[in-house]
């Protein structure tokens, strides 16, 4: 069965916790708090002020740049504030604060259930519906979506490739929408393909999620272009690169290239069904479905939740924190943040909260690195951890930088497998932030 | 608030790989060849071995507490492995105080000094073992007859290399399948290829080691061998069992699978690792054919080893992205 290439670790995915709880609607907050940067670019520029009254769906900040996104109201009410709040590391960022007044729509959005299959918008018709609901990717890098759509000059786009992965262990947000709205992501997908010009589309789901991959197949069948692969489940395999190897054999060259350099465009699975009912139902991006999860969790959950809802809140739905010391996390256990602020709001980006309590909670104490060469194993990008640590603790950036770190892709499989428990993602990470930084200085010089 | 928020980096989970079930894992991967070894050659096999394996760890306990600092490293059982493997090495009859010199040669000559476990240069029971062979000739090379029953006598005190260097051995009715079983005579560790392949298959399903050390040092020996004896012999079948028993004979399989494969002194690359593991085939059979000694593993290994910074600067694996 097809994986990616090189390295890959196997942690135990734990989604036994969520994987049977269907999807289902988080009460609706009194208060929400949208920051204005819930994706990778430039902040969005506030468009509402204090006092206006809002509907859902409706503008409230618009795309600050290319590479940014619209921000809509996920709550009908009054806008009360747009200041600093802090986010869930505890650091302060611009944000609209909406007090809830019932749940009012904008008329404009098709909120039936109904399946609309048929898409006549051109291309660029489809990109601009899509910028315009200010859709990103929902996989956890919340890279604007329509700016993948947007091929460069003198690139061309050979295949669209959709991540159905979730190779994070915990997390079934993805699993759950691809079972229960594998229609709408169907769909998604042929929209996505028309958006970019390309005949052939591929499903990448691991094989630990055998029925998404029937109902898949099987929904499939109705569409032309659309293959459905079952994958070998082998962490990252969620990593756009891994995944591009993994279906097409092609591996995307360190950076500065992208993924479309060898004709690929990567969508995930909740992005497609985001992108159908901005596309077709002329719905914003303004709720997404946030998998509340953990062993000691009382009632794990997948919850469509509206941006700016309080994570506590959705932890209370789910029984509450269990006792004892905690690791709260933004995403799962393998690449997802800390965090130390539970009032902080759902964003975009939130694929999940996963909770980790008492022994799993905590660190191993570090200890000597015997060279056993399992990081060096365990690297999909074919990098050597345990040298660029060495190197970064005697700050030799050259070193680092001639030993490729701007191609780690922060997946933690080596610190994960490392038998020493050193923390060697947070040497690497350390390192990459000081080696890119002297690459940008060098080439503003020249 | 009750509870205390834990804030750290991610990766959140750790895989269930520990230095201390590594190194037990190869303690149990040994002890096939240690059951053979007392089977073979009587209760004092283990005499030896529990000689051996205490002044390690006590020799690692002392200079930890009084001279280095800071917490003990035994629990992490790498000195119990060091003391299993010298043990491996020696001859069944050896006295116990050279076992005891062996063991400090190992830990407070070749192991602490350098920092301890993981900045080694050189493995601490091979480097003891090429110590107590130059100051101790005699009696690392005295090995006992085995004491079963029906086991060829007929090179009792000589290993079977020795006796070839001898020019003593008839390849054409040598026993191969004999030898696999376990009746040659040597050092501990040496006398059963069936025990040690056993250990083998274990670190390899346990995803201890890889394969490319073992099978590259292993590869290499049968291959010089082979056009060797296609030199030397007239009958394929004669090549064929002088192969086999350079393979089997000696301590070939004993440190291609667990001295070479020591993680602190050998490459970080499979690439690396094929590198490494060939050159020790090819210094194994220089020596073994043109040396002053019948066996040349532990050196072949030695000098390995001081090769393997050189490797790991120049030999990278390959990365994603680049063919």
């Amino acid at each position: 069965m097809r994986t990616f290439p090189i390295g890959g670790v196997h942690p135990s995915d734990n989604k036994k916790w969520s994987k049977a709880s269907a999807i289902e609607a988080m009460e609706l907050p009194d208060v929400v708090v949208v920051p204005l940067a819930q994706h990778i670019g430039a902040p969005a520029v506030v468009k509402v002020a204090k006092g206006d009254k809002v509907k859902v769906g409706e503008l409230i900040a618009e795309a600050g740049g290319f590479v940014s996104a619209n921000i809509h109201a996920p709550i009908s009410g009054t806008i009360t504030a747009v200041d600093l709040q802090p986010n869930g590391q505890g650091l302060r960022q611009m944000a609209v604060t909406i007090k809830r007044e019932g749940d009012e729509w904008l008329e404009s959005i098709d909120r039936s259930e109904e399946l609309v299959r048929d898409c006549s918008l051109e291309p660029a018709e489809i990109v601009a519906r899509i910028k315009a609901a200010g859709i990103v990717g929902m996989g956890g890098a919340t890279f604007p979506t329509h700016v993948k759509l947007s091929i460069p000059e003198g690139k061309r786009a050979e295949v669209l490739i959709i991540n159905g992965v979730e190779c994070e262990p915990y997390l079934t947000s993805d699993y759950r929408t691809m079972l229960e709205r594998g229609e709408q992501l169907l769909v998604g997908v042929s929209i996505l393909m028309k958006a970019i010009s390309v005949d052939r589309a591929v499903v990448g789901v691991e094989n630990n999620k055998p029925d998404a991959i029937e109902h898949l197949k099987a929904l499939a069948k109705e569409y032309v272009g659309i293959e459905v692969k079952a994958l070998k489940t082998m962490y990252p395999q969620g990593g756009e690169k891994q995944l591009i190897a993994a279906l097409t054999g092609r591996e995307v060259p360190p950076p500065p290239a992208l993924p479309i350099d060898v004709g690929a465009v990567v969508c995930n699975a909740s992005t497609a069904v985001a992108v159908y009912e901005a596309v077709q139902k002329n719905k914003p991006l303004v709720e997404r479905v946030v998998t509340v999860t953990g062993a000691s969790l009382a009632e794990p959950r997948n919850l469509l939740t509206r941006f700016g809802t309080p994570v506590e809140s959705l932890i209370a739905r789910c029984g509450g924190l269990p006792e004892g010391d905690v690791r709260i996390l933004n995403g799962g256990p393998m690449m997802g943040r800390p965090m130390s602020n539970l009032a902080s709001p759902v964003m975009k980006g939130c694929s999940g909260i996963t909770i980790l309590s008492g022994k799993d909670a905590l660190r191993g104490e570090p200890s000597a690195c015997i060279k056993c060469a399992k990081c060096v194993e365990a690297c999909p990008m074919g990098l050597e951890p345990y040298l660029l640590q060495r190197y970064t603790v005697k700050k030799a950036w050259d070193e680092i930088e001639r030993n490729d770190i701007t191609s780690c892709i922060e997946c933690g499989c080596c610190q994960f497998t490392c038998p020493a428990n050193i923390a060697l993602l947070d040497y690497v990470r350390l390192a990459k932030q000081t080696v890119m930084g002297i690459i940008r200085a060098r080439n503003t010089k020249k | 608030m009750a509870n205390k928020f834990i804030v750290a980096s991610a990766p959140h989970v750790h895989g269930d790989l520990s230095t201390r079930r590594l190194m037990a894992d190869v303690i149990i991967a040994l002890l096939p060849a240690l059951a053979v070894s007392v089977y073979v050659f009587g209760w004092g096999v283990l005499t030896v071995t529990a000689t051996s394996i205490a002044c390690c760890v006590l020799f690692e306990y002392l200079v930890q507490r009084f001279l280095v600092g800071g917490k003990t490293t035994i629990t992490n059982l790498s000195a119990i492995v060091t003391g299993l493997l010298l043990a491996m090495n020696m001859p069944a009859n050896i006295p116990l105080w050279i076992v005891a010199v062996g063991a400090f040669v190992a830990i407070c000559v070749a192991k602490m000094p350098f920092g301890g476990l993981g900045k080694n240069l050189f493995n601490p029971a091979i480097a003891a073992r090429v110590f107590l062979l130059i100051a101790y000739p005699s009696q690392m090379t005295t090995f006992a007859a085995p004491s079963v029953e029906g086991f060829a006598d007929a090179y009792s005190g000589a290993t079977m290399l020795a006796a070839a260097k001898a020019c003593l051995v008839d390849f054409g009715s040598y026993d191969a399948m004999g030898m696999f079983a376990g009746i040659q005579s040597g050092s501990l560790g040496e006398v059963a290829a069936f025990a040690l392949l056993l250990g083998f298959a274990y670190l390899l399903l346990r995803r201890v080691i890889t394969w490319h050390i073992p099978v590259a040092v292993l590869g290499t020996i049968a291959l010089f061998a082979a056009v060797y004896g296609a030199f030397a012999f007239d009958t394929p079948h004669v090549v064929l069992n002088y192969s086999l028993f350079h393979l089997i004979g000696g301590g070939a399989l004993l440190g291609a699978i667990f001295m070479a494969t020591d993680y602190v002194t050998s490459p970080m690359t499979t690439r690396g690792m094929v590198i490494y593991g060939v050159g020790i085939g090819l210094l194994t059979m220089i020596i073994r054919l043109w040396g002053a000694y019948p066996e040349g593993m532990s050196f072949a290994i030695l000098i390995m080893n001081s090769v393997v910074p050189l490797i790991n600067k120049y030999v990278k694996p390959r990365r994603f992205g680049k063919k």
